[in-house]
């Protein structure tokens, strides 16, 4: 059940250009996004929840053009809950190069009039962060209470204390790494190819062929999947057991791990972008703060003046609690304040957007120290 | 666990850390020493904690709890980072003693240590009779008792010698948290110790 009902979505138009950390400039964008809450009169009272790889704006409650919609970390949002919509404003924003509604590779591309396509920029961490500060302007946001989020979200919660520490009081960093290792780009590579050597790809301008890389996206999307769950979660959900009427010994669907995958890459490769994953792959590849500090971290998070919240999840292989410890002895090596819980979880990567009651008594408690 | 006792181990730690400094406890349940370092002391306060419930108590405390277990050492946290790392209570639960006394010594410029002991008089009079001592300090039945290690201060004093650890300041408290100065083994039911390398 939603805790706060039915949202809309609302459009934010940025006609400054936004020059990229890739070298590029967005001349004009939009940013879709949905808020929660009421913002107080100190307006001291907002957080910004960042989306992972393929989230979006939709955080919480129930579309209002389709009510089957409930928002991706619903169970985390609304009155009573860890972020609790009666205390606290909520803003939920889809990323620069996204698919759900902000300007991304299948928007119109001004110079051209037909879809940017491949020629839409590769974004960062950083330029994203970029975006939402000017949305957080235009909201009339001057200091966050907290930017939050999970995995990708978290690199943007934490790179959001470095980009503008001034505008962070508080970051949830969860399930986060402060840069990919080389096995973590190499399943991002081979999700790429999957979709870079679809024949519908069209080197990223297959919208004007009228087709997508439906087989690469699928593809792409169940390697991916593989990685948000753990072995154990898997054989306890799925075993080695076989749908009814299989063991054929031929190649169609017979474990029910099989089917589950085939169906998640189905229904995501009927959504998403195939141009938005890419970027949004990359910019998990490239997000390193550290690289500029001669590979020390804490340099790097010396300037952040947020408090930190950090939660890893004891299965999660993707970014496993080591990585976010990295970033815990990081602040603790600086004397800035950071609070680690290790959470327990059979979910993996995937734990963050669970609802356990230990993993958001923890988010609960820590906001409820925020003072508004 | 907060009786005079325990507060009595409080004050005397409290009493040697200036203001500024940091402080690392290990095992820091709630919070309740760091929160009152903090307060009290301005010190700037880390705390390590395994169970889930403590660490949850420790975050509603404002404590800078970062959850992990001390039997792996404390892998990660630099070379002298902290001013004093505290283990209050908590070193007889520890299976590796060695190692994590050197582990306080290398990321700490000394390490606070205060353990039950168990040649104070209650507790031989305990086994005298028969039985595993009961008391405030060692408030567990022999079966669901968290203690790994049961040790005297004459014990301890002597793996501080074996290991090079340097005494700094020892004091020793009866049941009651009072200052035991004579007798120290057999009259004192709780010891602090200052440690230095």
């Amino acid at each position: 059940m939603s805790g706060i009902g039915t949202v809309s979505a609302q459009l934010a138009h940025f006609s400054e250009p936004l020059r990229l950390k890739g070298g590029g400039v967005l001349p004009a964008y939009d940013l879709v996004y949905e808020t929660y809450g009421r913002l107080n009169a100190a307006k001291s009272n907002a957080i910004l929840v960042c989306h992972a790889l393929s989230g979006h704006h939709h955080v919480a409650g129930q579309s209002a053009e389709n009510p089957g919609n409930v928002g991706w970390w619903d169970n985390i949002v609304g009155p009573g809950r860890p972020l609790d919509t009666d205390r606290f404003f909520i803003v939920g924003v889809n990323n620069l190069g996204g698919c759900h509604g902000s300007t991304g590779p299948a928007s119109t591309n001004p110079a051209t009039g037909k879809p940017w396509g491949a020629d839409f920029p590769v974004v960062t961490v950083e330029d994203w962060v970029d975006a939402q500060a000017r949305l957080a302007d235009y909201l009339g946001i001057e200091a966050w209470a907290a930017t939050m989020g999970g995995s990708l979200g978290g690199m943007q919660a934490m790179q959001w204390t470095l980009s503008y520490p001034e505008r962070v009081r508080h970051a949830l960093v969860i399930a986060a790494t402060p840069k990919l290792s080389a096995e973590n780009i190499a399943f991002n590579d081979v999700a790429r190819q999957a979709i870079l050597t679809d024949p519908d790809f069209h080197g990223g301008h297959f919208y004007e062929h009228g087709v997508r890389p439906l087989r690469g996206l699928r593809l792409a999307r169940m390697l991916g999947h593989i990685t948000y769950l753990s072995d154990d979660q898997m054989a306890e959900k799925f075993g080695r057991r076989i749908k009814s009427g299989a063991g054929s010994y031929g190649f169609d669907v017979e474990f029910e791990i099989e089917s589950y995958l085939r169906y998640q890459g189905d229904k995501f490769a009927g959504i998403f972008d195939a141009n938005t994953y890419l970027r949004m792959t990359k910019a998990l590849d490239y997000f390193d703060p550290a690289l500029d500090y001669g590979d020390d971290l804490a340099k790097a998070l010396a300037r952040a003046r947020a408090g930190f919240l950090v939660i890893g999840f004891s299965t999660d292989w993707r970014f496993s609690p080591e990585r976010s410890r990295e970033i815990v002895h990081a602040l603790v090596h600086n004397g800035q304040d950071v609070a680690y819980a290790e959470i327990e979880s059979v979910h993996g990567h995937d734990s963050f957007l669970m609802d356990d009651p230990h993993y958001h008594a923890v988010v609960a408690t820590y906001l409820k120290r925020i003072t508004l | 666990m907060t009786g005079a006792f325990e507060r009595a181990d409080f004050d005397l730690i409290a009493g040697w850390v200036q203001p500024g400094e940091r402080v690392l406890d290990l095992g820091c349940g709630d919070g309740a020493l760091l929160r009152r370092l903090i307060d009290e002391r301005g010190a700037k306060g880390y705390g390590v904690e395994l169970e889930d419930t403590e660490v949850l108590a420790a975050i509603a405390n404002g404590i800078n709890v970062i959850q992990g277990n001390l039997e792996q050492g404390l892998a990660g946290f630099d070379d002298q980072t902290f001013n004093h790392v505290v283990l209050s209570r908590t070193l007889q639960t520890v299976r590796h003693t060695e190692r994590i006394l050197g582990e306080m010594l290398r990321v700490g410029r000394e390490a606070v240590v205060s353990f039950p002991n168990f040649a104070y008089w209650k507790n031989r009079m305990a086994v005298m009779s028969g039985r595993m001592p009961v008391s405030e300090d060692l408030p567990y039945e022999w079966f669901d008792t968290p203690n790994l290690r049961f040790f005297t201060i004459l014990d301890f004093e002597s793996l501080c010698q074996k290991m090079g650890l340097v005494i700094r300041e020892r004091q020793v408290l009866d049941d009651a948290g009072r200052a035991v100065t004579e007798e120290q083994n057999f009259l004192g039911s709780l010891a602090v110790y200052r440690l230095g390398r």
